[in-house]
């Protein structure tokens, strides 16, 4: 019963954009009914999604196509019904952001278009979710794939945009590639394409290794793990910001959920596999956000911390595989649930932070933080929202953030304190990693929120910036809510986490259900006395300075009397100090000269951090390719008559092959 | 029962009222190093009583980011307090990874005063803000290993535990040699998260040298009040931890151990104080390497432990 | 006996077409020539189906109108609009081109000669008459410079796949063979518009400045 509402709810997706195309140019009843239809589609498969997953149901369902082997088979279990409430979640929160961020009336060449795609992506990544076979998995992910590029690329009137587009292709089509042996290889190996687990023993050694190193190659193009993430931040950064929240959201996290799809199906793994992961991941997430420190572009820096995310992730399913290799239910249990709930908190936070960006677009008409500031005086509802976002994405008390990082911190320091000795015992050298992220980020968005929303106008545009109109505050504070409702009250979260730990995670004894491995209780009673304390603090404040109204002055600045807007530091002096420390990994270029005369004109000063993998391995690569192909050139001349000569010639070698030469020649001869 | 409740009464009456006392013997043992008689030691109870009587200044480009900055500060260092154990005591709230909360309350008083320090849009609070957070990402990873260090030492991942474990644990051989060098990096990360010399000078008033002075310059009345006092209940509790890994034993009657925990932490305060006197401040770019080098003292320990 | 013979009649009559048409130097002749091996490729049709039904006389028909009427009708207009000198250019010259259409229908009568041709057809110079036609039509498209030329050369190409599809006027069904013709007018059609952008970018219909176009 839950399968078919999915598929409704699917199919409702699927369809919202199409009648729109019906409608014109100008009309605004196309957008209307796309919303909708998307909404409802989206309420009706969160909701029954949730349903299923808290009830623990597994249902499955086949479709015959015109070949047997070929037919499609459905399955929604609890793991694909975690990754469909965040799927749907978001999509509603992006139609109703972008039923006033991107209105027909303003967008009138490309609006029917994205709303198409809009809910293409949707549909396709909820059927990613729900397949249970190869063919209809990989049918899903290539639709998906494509209608992400046609979202991003929306606006490829500019020449960035494009090229973002056409790396993000490379790569996605890479990871299909990969994907494809995987498939393949699994047919091979359990000789179907059904998502079967392989039978013990059947296939040859290093089948296994060679399968999950596609997968990981595969759904790590996709999910952005460091080095293979190299196509998301000028993705991300391209996109409308409600495709940007999208895109970070969850489609990133349809690599994750492959990864862990795969790894059902195959045996525990060795020690070794979980380390691998839990090093990348650790990796991957101080790697994120260094380079997040060193961007300036709103929407880029926010496409970085994904990839730190995705870091944090990957290191609790690390640890889940550890404690499964190494039979403690406890940590395997601890690392899967701070992976899985992270996975949601990350769609809250980063499609809020990603939809404020949108706003801070939509008011001040720049993404560039160095010409944004002050923006919390004519935007201040975005403001709060922005720092709920950014508190929560730090991993702050009494943020949804917070929790699932606790998870993955007690994993860990489990395997240190337990005492059971084994090749993991290393694997507590990542905590630092995970502190030393968890704080960079802490600085990163210090800046962010600080260089943006607070502090002076730098530009005219931030001063004559206006606020968002309420559609897209609606839509951002339905996300905040849920930041600090799983903050607040992260009980109500451990029974979903419960189910998919329970049939994810094979072991003898049962892993034990989170409510007692982590102590709830005195947490939430923490956060509730944090925030009456904090509370209580600003009334104390408060009240002291009511009587009369409080002095307003300029900045005091240590008695400079005429502070301007230009003296503020900007965001790239914020992090200059981190961006120098870690210089040898950045690899910061600043472009400018220095004025030297004695009446110097005007010169200009620009930093950048450019993308390390694109621009110092994979550019390379592809120029010295481009220079071995080149005298391959000569055959490319542009001349039709002689491309057409080719196809003559081509034409007759193939008859003359039908027929032997000789004999024509005989023939000739003798006639 | 009487006893759980006094102890809790008085685990809240020093962590309220003791922190400023910490300041005031610094500062004591610094004029004594110089040759002056130096400030009383209630100096602090005085300025923080005037600041709140004074009126409060705030400039016009600042929001409410402003005003929450001490706020929370504040809240967040008096609710991690209530996580520490102090002397043979436990602390009234202890549960398994309160280790990570006691670290990020700490990390969220950071994030809302660098925000309102940038909130002020001056040059010289954005450039103490740039410098408060640079340096806390390294010394949170120094304090964290140090943490994990302890954990694999005690067996426990709560603080209570923890930090009572050098008690009753033999500290001979390696295990303890690794508690030792804990011991020196938490040193190290008191005065980084404190802006102490050699991290940071408190006395300096050249603005180019502060950290965290720098970045309170624009706090007036109640709000700078609540500033300092934020800042010497995180003294309070980073020298309480220390403590109990210089000091691992107890004398058995609780009086005599509230005894000893107060004098340990004057102990600790004329340390501070003695090391103030004696060194210069570092430069800021070596600042990184003085915290790396307490984070792979840390890791020698676990190391040790792992053996 | 006298259809098959007036069949091979009209058949020698569109080889001669071919090579008219890879022999003159002026456009309005060579739409001519194409007009006319559209009526021939009519008469064959009406003559090769025994009996006659509506649904052929409908597609003969069909095929007088659009290839001998419709289409060149089509490409003067598109040579009016042009507005360019009414002469074929080669690229080979005349000669070479017409020797190498007599060569190509050589080996097409001896390759056809070989082929597993069903009795009733075998007396027929259909196979080589259409292998024929292909060629001279890749001729007219591979030698000739001028835009209009190339779309001439692929309507004779046209031609000769439509002349093989006489030995299955029995066999093949209705609908393909007006597929065939509907895609031969689309893409006339198409290489129509062509012709006028092409006229519009480079002032001129030499395709050669098209090699331009690709970098």
């Amino acid at each position: 019963m839950y399968l078919d509402l999915c598929l409704v709810a699917i199919l409702l997706t699927a369809v919202s954009g199409v009648p729109g195309l019906g409608f014109g140019r100008r009309s605004a009843v196309g957008q209307g009914i796309a919303s909708l239809l998307l909404v409802a589609g989206a309420l009706l498969g969160a909701a029954t999604a949730l349903v299923a997953l808290t009830s623990g149901t597994i249902e499955t369902s086949s479709f015959c196509g015109a070949l047997p082997e070929l037919a499609l088979h459905l399955r929604l279990d609890p793991l694909a019904a975690f990754f469909l409430v965040p799927v749907y979640v978001l999509g509603a929160a992006g139609t109703l952001y972008g039923g006033r961020y991107w209105r027909q009336a303003e967008h009138p060449e490309n609006g029917r278009k994205l709303r198409l795609c809009f809910g293409l992506l949707i549909a396709s990544l909820a059927a990613v979710a729900l397949a249970a076979d190869g063919f209809a998995f990989l049918f899903a992910w290539e639709i998906s794939a494509l209608s992400a590029f046609f979202l991003m690329t929306t606006e490829d009137d500019q020449s960035e945009v494009q090229q973002a587009g056409w790396v993000y292709q490379v790569a996605m089509h890479a990871g299909t590639l990969a994907l494809f042996a995987l498939f393949g290889l699994l047919w091979a190996a359990t000789g179907s394409l059904e998502f079967h687990p392989l039978p013990a023993g059947a296939s040859r050694p290093g089948v296994t290794s060679v399968l999950f190193l596609l997968a990981l190659l595969g759904f790590g193009l996709k999910a952005g793990i460091v080095p293979l993430h190299f196509w998301l931040p000028a993705a991300h950064a391209s996109a409308p910001s409600h495709v940007s929240a999208l895109l970070s959201g969850v489609v990133l996290k349809m690599g994750i959920y492959g990864l862990l799809r795969i790894l059902t199906l195959l045996p525990t793994p060795p020690t070794a596999v979980g380390m691998g992961l839990l090093a990348v991941g650790a990796g991957s997430a101080v790697y994120g956000v260094l380079f997040a420190l060193g961007q300036h572009d709103l929407k880029r820096l926010l496409a970085y911390h994904s990839v730190e995310n995705i870091g944090i992730i990957v290191m609790g399913l690390g640890l889940a595989l550890i404690g499964v290799s190494a039979k403690q239910p406890a940590w395997a249990a601890l690392g899967l649930a701070g992976c899985l709930l992270h996975v949601w908190n990350h769609a809250l936070f980063k499609a809020l932070l990603f939809l404020a960006a949108g706003s801070v677009v939509h008011g001040a008409g720049t993404r560039e933080i160095d010409r944004l500031g002050g923006l919390a005086k004519p935007m201040a509802h975005t403001a709060s929202l922005f720092a709920i976002g950014a508190a929560a994405i730090c991993g702050l008390p009494p943020l949804n953030g917070f929790v699932s990082e606790l998870l993955i911190y007690l994993g860990l320091l489990r395997i240190n304190g337990d005492g059971i000795r084994g090749a993991w015992s290393v694997a507590p050298l990542t905590i630092p990693l995970l502190a030393m992220a968890g704080a960079l980020a802490i600085a990163c968005f210090v800046k962010a929120f600080g260089s943006v929303f607070l502090g002076p106008h730098r530009s005219e545009q931030a001063a004559r910036a206006h606020e968002a109109p309420s559609g897209m505050l609606l839509a951002m504070l339905a996300l905040a809510l849920g930041c600090i409702g799983i903050g607040a009250l992260p009980v109500f979260v451990m029974p979903a986490l419960d189910r998919v730990i329970e049939t994810w995670v094979r072991l003898d004894s049962p892993p034990p259900p989170l409510a007692e491995l982590v102590p709830w209780p005195p947490l939430m009673g923490i956060n509730a006395v944090l925030v009456v304390g904090a509370l209580g603090f600003a009334l104390l404040v408060r009240s002291r300075s009511r009587r009369g109204t409080p002095a307003q002055t300029v900045t005091w600045d240590c008695g400079y009397a005429r502070p301007g807007s230009s003296m503020a530091y900007t965001a790239s002096s914020f992090a200059q100090i981190l961006v120098g420390l870690y210089a040898w990994l950045l690899r910061p270029r600043s472009l400018g000269a220095v004025p030297s005369q004695l009446f110097p004109p005007a010169g200009s000063f620009h930093t950048r951090v450019p993308e390390q993998v694109v621009e110092g391995v994979l550019a390379p690569l592809w120029a010295g390719f481009r220079r071995t192909l080149i005298p391959l050139r000569a055959v490319q001349h542009g001349q039709i008559q002689q491309y057409l000569v080719y196809v003559l010639v081509t034409l007759c070698v193939l008859l003359a092959s039908l027929h032997p030469l000789g004999d024509i020649l005989l023939r000739m001869l003798g006639w | 029962m009487v006893k759980a409740f006094a102890t809790l009464l008085i685990h809240f009456a020093l962590l309220t009222a003791a922190p400023p006392l910490l300041l005031g013997v610094i500062n004591k043992t610094k004029a004594w190093f110089a040759g002056r008689r130096g400030p009383p030691l209630l100096q602090a109870y005085y300025d923080l009583a005037r600041l709140f009587r004074k009126e409060m200044v705030f400039s016009r480009t600042t929001t409410w980011v402003f005003r929450a900055g001490p706020v929370v500060g504040v809240s967040a260092a008096l609710l991690a307090g209530l996580l520490v154990p102090f002397g043979a005591f436990d602390a009234p709230v202890a549960f398994t990874g309160d280790l990570v909360l006691f670290a990020y309350l700490m990390a969220l008083g950071r994030f809302f005063t660098t925000a309102a320090a940038l909130d002020t849009g001056s040059a010289f609070e954005g450039m103490g803000a740039a410098r408060e957070v640079s340096f806390a990402s390294l010394a949170e990873a120094a304090l964290f290993m140090a943490f994990v260090v302890l954990v694999r030492f005690s067996g426990s991942l709560s603080l209570t535990p923890m930090f009572h474990a050098p008690m009753t644990a033999p500290l001979h051989g390696l295990p303890g040699a690794a508690v030792f060098l804990v011991a020196v990096a938490l040193f190290v990360v008191l005065l980084a998260e404190n802006a102490r010399v050699p991290v940071d000078d408190p006395n300096t008033h050249l603005e180019l040298t502060m950290i965290h002075e720098a970045m309170v310059l624009d706090h007036s009345g109640p709000l700078f009040g609540l500033i300092l006092y934020g800042a010497a209940v995180k003294l309070f509790l980073l020298s309480a931890l220390l403590l109990h890994l210089l000091l691992p034993f107890s004398l058995g009657a609780p009086l005599l151990d509230w005894l000893l925990f107060v004098a340990g932490l004057g102990a600790i305060a004329v340390g501070i104080g003695v090391v103030e006197s004696i060194m210069a401040r570092l430069r800021l770019r070596y600042v990184p390497s003085l915290l790396i080098a307490s984070a792979i003292l840390c890791v020698f320990g676990f190391f040790l432990t792992l053996a | 006996m006298l259809r098959l013979y007036s069949v091979n009649l009209v058949l020698v009559g569109v080889l001669l077409l071919n090579l008219f048409m890879l022999g003159t130097s002026r456009i309005r002749g060579l739409i001519q020539a194409a007009a006319l091996q559209g009526v021939a490729l009519a008469a064959i049709l009406l003559l090769m189906a025994d009996p006659i039904g509506w649904n052929t006389a409908l597609l003969a028909i069909a095929t007088v109108v659009l290839k001998s009427s419709v289409i060149p009708r089509m490409l003067r207009r598109a040579l009016r609009e042009a507005q360019i000198k009414r002469e074929v250019e080669p690229l080979i010259g005349f000669a070479p081109t017409m020797l190498l259409g007599a060569l190509g229908t050589l080996l097409s009568l001896a390759f056809a000669s070989g082929l597993p041709l069903v009795p009733q057809h075998q007396e027929l110079l259909i196979v080589p008459a259409s292998f024929s036609t292909v060629v001279t039509g890749f001729l007219l498209l591979t030698t000739r410079i001028k835009a209009i030329t190339q779309a001439i050369g692929y309507l004779v190409l046209e031609n000769g796949i439509f002349i093989f599809g006489m030995l299955l006027v029995d066999a093949m069904p209705f609908l393909v063979e007006i597929g065939v013709l509907l895609d031969v007018f689309v893409g006339i059609f198409v290489v129509s518009i062509i012709i006028h952008h092409i006229q519009r970018e480079f002032a001129s219909l030499d395709t050669r400045h098209l090699a331009s176009l690709k970098e």
